[in-house]
């Protein structure tokens, strides 16, 4: 089948197989390999993405499903040559080790922040609660997210 | 971050720097094993068994070959014709790459299919009919040395049991004679569980053989990739140095991508075979059902003490399930790892241990899951033991550790196995972690709740790590000494490239190697590149694992920097007209000693000896050097950890409310990084005390194939950790650092367990099981705990 | 979201992507009827996909035509009409827990809603989707059994109601035929109550060891109605009737709540899996079932 998406504000057109998975459609695709994927069962979030407003699993989203809809992928999160603040606290508390989490976890943070612009500790736990990190124990992830609401947002 | 503050080393390039690695991760820009396309590149999978135990009958990949996308399917018979259906383990055993007489685990592989793309590879694999004669499988290794067990190794030549090996270290006879006049013993039985270092990126691999150049590329998740390169030349017979293994970004490693695995060796076979690049990526139940398991120990230990609660012996015996082939990864002549490391941090007369592997129908393995060879098993006997006699003492376990603990004149201690441990101030540690904590303060509260009902607890671990493997007279995989190579080069500018064997899979390694160089040449981090994970451009060394970075290859760049000051220095000598001697190192520079105006730092001194000026006699220009350091010793980090639970004995269940931890690993070169290090360490060690374990049904099906089953901690599990820090130097690194990557890992579980056990003392419980999970609390409140290493009943 | 329940993964050594099938947009509830009756039993519907889709990538689930319902936004609401709160089959789980109506009159769906699956699952995945998935582990069926909703599922001969605790008939089994979706679920709002959801999981975001849910009416400190909903731990239609039984008409007291928490444990049938033995689950319906009746009383005297 023939379908378009526009990822990270670009219109991509592309024949797919109907079965296959968004986060495939992306990382062999089109070539965006910043999302991951790392349990193929929606457990670990390493594949997540914006569809349209919201971030999913897109390892458990077929390709199809977004056509005619918008995908942001941490590709996306820089505002051209400007880090997202969420990137910035990133690197600002060492909220990454190996990275194979990150990109997921930031898109989650930034969808956390435009919707609740000073959450809680718990609130952020809570926030990337369905996302697993091998490396950080979670504590530098949360202060980076912590750290972004405090500086832009 | 609260602690003992030392001045860091390193003329201030030491210190809580960002890393130069985020940059491109938090774009989107890292580079690992599934990012690489190739021209051209095939897709390969597995097909694997979905029996424990059975012979083949056969197998028949015609459908498969005659998929439209496929280029081909690799069988154990295609292999076992060019010799290579089995190939050696890291632990003196061979493991089959493709089954041909049997499988002998659930998961194992039996064919390897090539396709145009993935989708179609993984749609071909279903295309294979495989006829099996189903054998009964040994599915619980506390049966596995029965007269009437089947037989795991029947491919072994006269092998008539399931036994892997029986080993012991430490003295039996004077074990037995504290034991037998000690006032107390207490024992206790306890299982370490089947876990799985579960990285966020599986292993995979692209083979590219380019038969014009006979070379062999190979993209890998590799921990270990000059190893690796020796191991497939010998496997192959394609000479080394046409063989080129680029691990790049990792995601994450923790000892799952030592080995290696059969589909690595398929690809390169695949990729022979077609011409064609082939990329193989392990989804994740394969790499949970068939990759490699760490633990996986069953124990039974005892201490005998005196009535005044001193601790005199300790006693360890040990079944180790190493499933279907022995591919522990450790040092050759310890296939127990350093578990003999369980006399812990005590000063104690005697001890013994004894250790028997059996062979069971499970997944080969027995990596070093964050940790340096057993020593969490290790460290988790002893750890859980001295909470044991605690009770049965009446004394608090924080008073029994403090009266027991090696005193810092004791150092250097050679431990009653053997180990000698190179420095330490434990008592300073634990004080501090208990100031932290607020201790009695805590007790109290403890005391206020037990009145109401309410059940909190409150868990201590003190543990000694021994990491940094290993001194060459001793330690050997595969018989390569654990040894490793830096070589650095100073460019005309002074800016600097070192390249070192060892690969960072999330350590920071670019960050915190840049920081030892540039401390040792007065240059900024910034100024130097380091370069690693190309066999390529790097020398050679045994890899990453065991916190085995900085305390080797880290020294070795170390070294490779103080020959390029010694060198400096002759260069400076000249250039100054002054005779080397006169000169002195300070602030990053070398100056005439009572002249500080005649001082040159390194940038300058390398233009000149990159230069046309007249060179000293001796000196060959440049300032490049090369070091190779053979660790003479382990180094010996060790921490005091205390964890706070609530637990509610109704539901069984848990929740970690504080985590303090206090760790010593000497001088901190980057101390940001060493806090990420233990961070993870903690959480590993909650979900290892909670949740993660890998366990089979009676019929050796793996019932922790996927995320959904073997569950790892979430943020929501795993509270704000308060971290501290003792500092006290190893004596023999020559930056007095220790390896810290793997210190949380061991030492938080009994922490955590011995909190949970600790917040149902009223109830009776004395011990229990990891995972601690909700069915598994209540049922050791009832007196019916579960087995942790089987299927519910 | 997967299955709850363990024995469909066991033993599948992977084929973690979906083999082929077809694919087509609804674009009304009348063309996804039609698609369905076009292409026959092997024909999906998918909405959120987070069950399908994980059972489509083990081949556990290979169905021929996906029919994607998810451009149907006619089918994503949550409203009021008269004494029922009316949801959209559609409704993404996060939007149930967003709702403020939802939590001021059911505070038992955003007990439930937290403690499903995670946050960014419950972005997409769908109340209805989750519902006829059917998972005896799946948390909104015990929810809806207690708070006594009706499912309406639409065929190509028009829609019927079916009470939400005859809507499944068995593990991954429900009434809904062939050629029929489920289109809405209405909860009846009635004056005096209060509700609760508790589970007890091994991790946050696991499918849980065992789940209660209560629905309360006091009159005068006597228990008027009750609907008491358990998930995960065998309860004929995801619900505790003997216990409810026992308890309407009886004073609201400690003593009660534990009786009843005791005749929900005896008349359910756990099976053992890794989450817990037997026993384990058993008591656990019996300690939830009186704590969230405590609860829910606590909320209806609120």
């Amino acid at each position: 089948m023939k379908l378009t998406v526009t990822v990270n504000g670009t219109d991509h057109t592309r024949e797919v197989e109907p079965r296959l998975l968004l986060i495939h459609f992306l990382r062999d695709g089109l070539g965006l390999t910043g999302s991951h994927w790392g349990c193929d069962t929606s457990n670990c979030g390493a594949c997540v993405v914006w569809l349209d407003e919201t971030p999913v699993k897109s390892c458990t989203v077929l390709a199809a499903m977004a056509d005619g809809h918008r995908v942001r992928t941490v590709e996306g999160l820089a505002d051209g040559g400007r880090l997202d603040p969420v990137q910035e606290g990133f690197t600002q508390c060492h909220g990454l080790q190996c990275g194979f989490c990150t990109p997921g976890m930031m898109l989650t943070a930034r969808w956390l922040l435009d919707h609740n612009p000073s959450p809680s500790e718990a609130e952020v736990r809570e926030a990337i609660s369905g996302q697993i990190c091998r490396c950080t124990g979670y504590e530098n992830i949360v202060r980076s997210v912590l750290w972004a609401s405090r500086n832009g947002g | 971050m609260i602690g003992v503050r030392e001045k860091y080393e390193g003329n201030g390039a030491y210190g809580p720097l960002t890393r130069k690695e985020d940059a491109r991760f938090i774009r989107g820009r890292g580079t690992y094993v599934d990012d690489i396309k190739l021209p051209g590149m095939l897709h390969a999978a597995i097909l694997r068994s979905p029996l424990a135990h059975a012979r083949i009958v056969s197998v028949d990949a015609s459908a498969a070959r005659a998929h439209p996308r496929v280029e081909a399917v690799i069988t154990g018979a295609d292999l076992a014709e060019r010799g290579l259906a089995w190939m050696p383990t890291l632990s003196a055993d061979v493991q089959a790459v493709l089954a041909t007489d049997k499988v002998r685990f659930q998961g194992q592989e039996i064919a390897f299919v090539v396709a145009h793309d993935s989708y179609a590879a993984r749609d071909a694999i279903e295309l294979i009919a495989v006829e099996y004669d189903p054998l009964p499988p040994v599915s619980d290794a506390t049966t596995a040395l029965d007269a009437a067990a089947p037989l795991v190794r029947d491919d072994v030549p006269g092998k008539l049991d399931n036994r892997v090996f029986d080993w012991t270290a430490g003295d039996k006879a004077a074990t037995d004679e504290v034991f037998a006049g000690a006032d107390v013993v207490v024992g206790c039985d306890m299982v370490y569980p089947r876990s799985h270092p579960a990285p966020l990126e599986t292993c995979g691999i692209i083979a590219d053989f380019d038969a014009v150049r006979g070379k062999l590329t190979l993209w890998s998740t590799s921990q270990a990739p000059h190893a690796h390169r020796t191991i497939y030349a010998t496997l192959t017979g394609l000479p080394e140095h046409k063989i080129r293994i680029v691990s790049p970004d990792l995601g994450g490693g923790f000892g799952n991508k030592v080995p290696i695995y059969p589909g690595y060796l398929c690809a390169i076979v695949a990729s022979m075979a077609t011409g064609k690049p082939v990329k193989w990526m392990e989804d994740r139940s394969e790499n949970l059902m068939s990759g490699s398991f760490a633990r996986d120990y069953h124990m039974h230990g005892e201490i005998a003490a005196s009535a005044a609660g001193k601790i005199l012996g300790l006693r360890a015996s040990v079944l180790a399930d190493h499933g279907a082939f022995n591919a522990t990864a450790q040092p050759t002549k310890f296939p127990a790892g350093f578990f003999h490391i369980f006399t812990g941090s005590y000063d104690l007369r005697a001890a013994f241990c004894e250790v028997t592997g059996v062979y069971t129908n499970k997944a080969p393995g027995g990596v070093a899951y964050s940790c340096s060879f057993r020593v969490t098993e290790a460290v988790y006997l002893v750890e859980r033991l001295v909470d044991v006699l605690a009770r049965r003492l009446g004394v608090d376990p924080a008073e029994l550790r403090m009266r027991n603990l090696l005193r810092p004149e004791q150092f250097p201690y050679t431990c009653p196995t053997g180990w000698q441990y190179d420095s330490g101030d434990y008592p300073r540690a634990l004080r501090l972690a208990m100031d932290m904590a607020g201790y009695a303060e805590l007790r109290r509260e403890q005391a206020d709740r037990r009145a109401r009902g309410d059940y909190m607890g409150i868990g201590l671990s003190f543990f000694t790590e021994g990491v940094g493997a290993g001194p060459r007279s001793h330690m050997d995989i595969l018989g390569l000494a654990m040894a490793d190579g830096a070589d650095l080069r100073v460019h005309p500018t002074g800016k600097a490239v070192l390249a070192i064997s060892v690969q960072t899979q999330g350590q920071g390694h670019e960050t915190t190697f840049a920081q030892l160089v540039a401390g040792e040449l007065g240059l900024s981090p910034d100024e130097v590149e380091v370069v690693h994970g190309d066999t390529d451009q790097t020398p050679f060394g045994l890899g990453t694992y065991g916190s085995r970075s900085t305390p080797v290859s880290g020294a070795a760049a170390v070294m490779a920097a103080r020959k390029v000051r010694d060198r400096a220095r002759i260069v400076a000598a000249a250039m100054l007209e002054v005779a080397p001697d006169d000169l002195e190192w300070a602030e990053g520079t070398w100056r005439v000693r009572g002249d500080p105006e005649k001082a040159l730092g390194i940038g300058e001194i390398a233009m000149a000896a990159h230069s046309s000026i007249e060179l000293p006699a001796g000196v060959e220009g440049h300032l490049d050097a090369s070091a190779v350091y053979n660790p003479p010793n382990l180094t010996f980090p060790f921490g005091a950890y205390i964890c706070v639970t609530d637990v509610d004995p109704d539901t069984g269940e848990v929740a970690v409310r504080r985590f303090v931890a206090v760790d010593d690993c000497g001088v901190r070169i980057n101390p940001m990084i060493v806090e990420g290090q233990v961070h993870r360490g903690l959480a590993d060690g909650i979900g290892m005390a909670l949740m993660q374990a890998i366990v089979f049904d009676e019929a050796g099906n793996c019932l922790g194939g996927s995320f959904m089953d073997y569950l790892l901690p979430t943020a929501k599990e795993c509270p704000s950790y308060e971290l501290g820090a003792t500092v006290t130097p190893s004596p023999h690194h020559p930056v007095g650092a220790k390896g810290v990557g793997e210190s949380a890992t061991v030492g938080s579980p009994p922490a955590v367990v011995n909190s949970v056990v600790d917040a149902l003392a009223p109830l009776g419980v004395v011990h229990a099981d990891m995972p601690l999970t909700p069915a598994s609390v209540w049922r050791a409140i009832q007196g019916r705990p579960l087995r942790p290493d089987l299927a519910v009943e | 979201m997967t299955g709850g329940s363990d024995e469909w993964w066991e033993g599948n050594a992977a084929v973690q992507v979906p083999a082929q099938v077809e694919y087509e947009k609804a674009t009304s509830v009348e063309h996804a009827l039609t698609l369905l009756t076009r292409y026959g039993p092997e024909s999906r519907i998918l909405a959120g996909g987070h069950s399908l889709i994980p059972m489509m990538k083990l081949r556990l689930a290979q169905p021929e035509m996906l029919i994607d319902i998810n451009g149907l936004t006619e089918l994503c609401y949550i409203t009021l009409a008269g004494n029922q709160l009316r949801i959209g089959a559609l409704t993404r789980h996060a939007q149930l827990l967003d709702s403020a109506v939802v939590g001021q009159y059911f505070a038992i769906l955003h007990d439930a809603e937290r403690v499903i699956a995670d946050p960014i699952v419950r972005n997409w995945g769908t109340v209805g989707g989750s519902l006829c998935q059917a998972d005896p582990s799946e948390d909104l069926s015990a929810a809806f059994a207690a708070l006594k909703g009706t499912m309406v599922i639409q065929g190509p001969g028009g829609a019927r109601e079916v009470a939400a605790r005859e809507f499944h008939t068995g593990p991954y089994q429900t009434v809904v035929r062939p050629a029929e979706i489920l289109i809405e679920v209405r909860l009846p709002i009635r004056a005096g109550g209060g509700s609760s959801y508790r589970k007890v999981a091994r991790r946050a975001g696991d499918w849980p060891v065992g789940a209660v849910g209560a629905a309360v009416w006091l009159e005068r400190d006597v228990v008027a109605d009750v609907g008491i909903g358990l998930t995960a731990l065998g309860a004929r239609n995801f619900a505790a009737a003997e216990a409810e039984d026992y308890l309407r008409g009886r004073p609201a007291t400690a003593d009660n709540l534990d009786r009843a928490g005791q005749i929900a444990a005896e008349n359910c049938r756990p099976v053992a899996d890794q989450r817990g033995p037997a026993d384990y689950k058993r008591h656990l319906a019996r300690v939830l079932t009186a704590r969230v009746l405590s609860e829910a009383l606590s909320r209806a005297g609120g």
